[in-house]
């Protein structure tokens, strides 16, 4: 078990500027973690943090036991290399060490998972934009992470490919993998989310379950930010 | 005019009749350009890849050397590995000096800047787009760098062929430390240089034909190489 995962009075500096002020909190097992907030109030820093992408300018980040390749990432626009689906899924099971005699089965299961088995040998570059996302998806459920971390994986897809990825998700979180995800849709943060983690500014302003939070936020800024999202609320 | 008519079917004659001395010439400098893109693609792909990715003290100031030395004069890298080459010079006990292993090295260090320089561009360009997914996936250092050179081999074609270019179209390194030996070191473009001030200008247009189609069918190859490799890798 590397959960949970504790982050004390972290802070994040870029070129002067704080993006990540203060932060404490701590990730448990279980519920779907959702990272509200608008653009440029550090979600995407935070998962990075999280993930260990970025190192904290200050305080700390501790998970409870090791294991690199027990959490995932799944980022906004996915990166894929030039070979076909299943060798992109394949490659990430080499990096976790996985035998080369079983990469193929577990790849397989994997593009099932996420419904792209009949298109596994074809190139993912030629893919469409939520196919990709789905074969990130299953490149980041081949090593049944313990965590998977997901940086607004529908901003640039349409509706129909978005109702697919948060299938997806959905099952991922039912399986047991912790999902730890940002995005400033907030009907998607309240058909996905257990909990609500709202930023502002680069601060952790509120932590509640979806239901309070949306119905009865406890800060000035949620309540401001679901009127502006939601104005006929 | 006539003259240059008659140059012309004197080239088509000698093409045609595949005069021995003639594609003995040809065939030397393939060897001498190809072996020396061998070797500058073995040195200048890791090369470029490690600045690249790297982070040192100094690396602006290579980069910046890298970029100024694609644009070496040849005459003045033929000068220097003469100079090494030399009896009296540090490598002169090799006796390498006047053979094609001389135009070989001269080549290579000539078109070694290009191929590393090229290569870094497209491999920092790629690395923005890749670094965050291949340390998320846990593929670090070396594994990642030849994990990036893999994925962009269809655009380090490019600088490759850039380098065939150069070393196959120069005159002043080869003819410095080859000496155009007839029989021994003498390639197409010294050829066509010694020819023409000797006035037989069939044969050095015949070479200069025959130099401009091998570079347009290699590049012609290497450009559907790159555009299949679109379609099928995106």
């Amino acid at each position: 078990m590397i959960l949970p995962l504790r982050l004390e009075e972290v802070s994040f500096v870029a070129r002067g500027r704080a993006i990540i002020e203060r932060i404490s909190l701590g990730v448990e097992a279980g519920h779907a973690s959702i990272i509200l907030g608008a653009n440029g109030a550090g979600k995407s820093v935070l998962m990075r943090l999280m993930h260990g992408l970025l190192a904290p300018s200050g305080g700390t980040i501790k998970w409870n036991g090791e294991g690199r390749h027990k959490q995932a990432m799944v980022f906004q626009r996915p990166v894929m290399l030039r070979r076909s689906a299943l060798a992109n899924v394949t490659y990430a099971l080499a990096l976790a060490g996985v035998d080369r005699a079983e990469r193929e089965a577990q790849a397989r299961e994997a593009l099932a998972g996420v419904g792209l088995l009949p298109l596994a040998q074809r190139a993912a570059r030629v893919l469409s934009g939520g196919e990709q996302q789905r074969l990130a998806l299953a490149r980041a459920w081949a090593l049944h992470p313990e965590v998977l971390f997901l940086d607004e994986p529908t901003a640039n897809l349409d509706p129909g490919a978005t109702r697919e990825i948060e299938t997806v998700i959905k099952a991922f979180d039912a399986a047991g993998t912790k999902i730890v995800m940002s995005t400033h849709n907030l009907a998607q943060a309240r058909r996905l989310g257990d909990e609500i983690l709202f930023l502002h500014q680069g601060r952790l302003v509120e932590r509640a379950p979806v239901d309070r939070f949306f119905k009865q936020p406890a800060s000035a800024e949620a309540a401001a930010f679901i009127k502006g999202e939601l104005p006929w609320v | 005019m006539q003259e240059i008519a008659k140059s012309f079917s004197g080239a088509a004659a000698l093409i045609a009749s595949g005069d021995a001395t003639l594609f003995g010439i040809v065939l030397l400098s393939l060897e001498v350009s190809l072996s020396a893109v061998l070797l500058a693609t073995l040195l200048g792909l890791p090369l470029g890849a490690a600045i690249a990715v790297g982070r040192f003290p100094g690396r602006r100031t290579i980069i910046v050397l890298l970029n100024a030395l694609m644009g070496l004069p040849p005459v003045v890298v033929g000068l220097v590995v003469y100079l090494l080459l030399s009896r009296a010079g540090p490598l002169g006990a090799l006796g390498l000096l006047f053979t094609p292993g001389a135009m070989v090295i001269a080549q290579t260090v000539l078109i070694l800047p290009i191929i590393a320089a090229l290569c870094r561009q497209a491999v920092e360009d790629a690395w923005l787009e890749y670094e965050e997914q291949l340390r998320s996936l846990g593929a670090h250092g070396v594994r990642a760098a030849l994990t990036v050179l893999w994925d962009i081999r269809f655009s380090l074609l490019t600088a490759i062929l850039a380098g065939l270019g150069r070393a196959a179209a120069e005159v002043g390194a080869v003819i410095i430390v080859g000496g155009n030996i007839d029989g021994v070191t003498r390639v197409m473009t010294t050829t066509i240089a010694l020819e023409t001030s000797k006035g037989d200008l069939p044969l050095a247009l015949s070479l200069g034909v025959i130099l401009i189609s091998i570079v347009l069918v290699i590049n012609a190859a290497a450009y559907g190489l790159k555009e299949a490799a679109q379609r099928r890798y995106g």
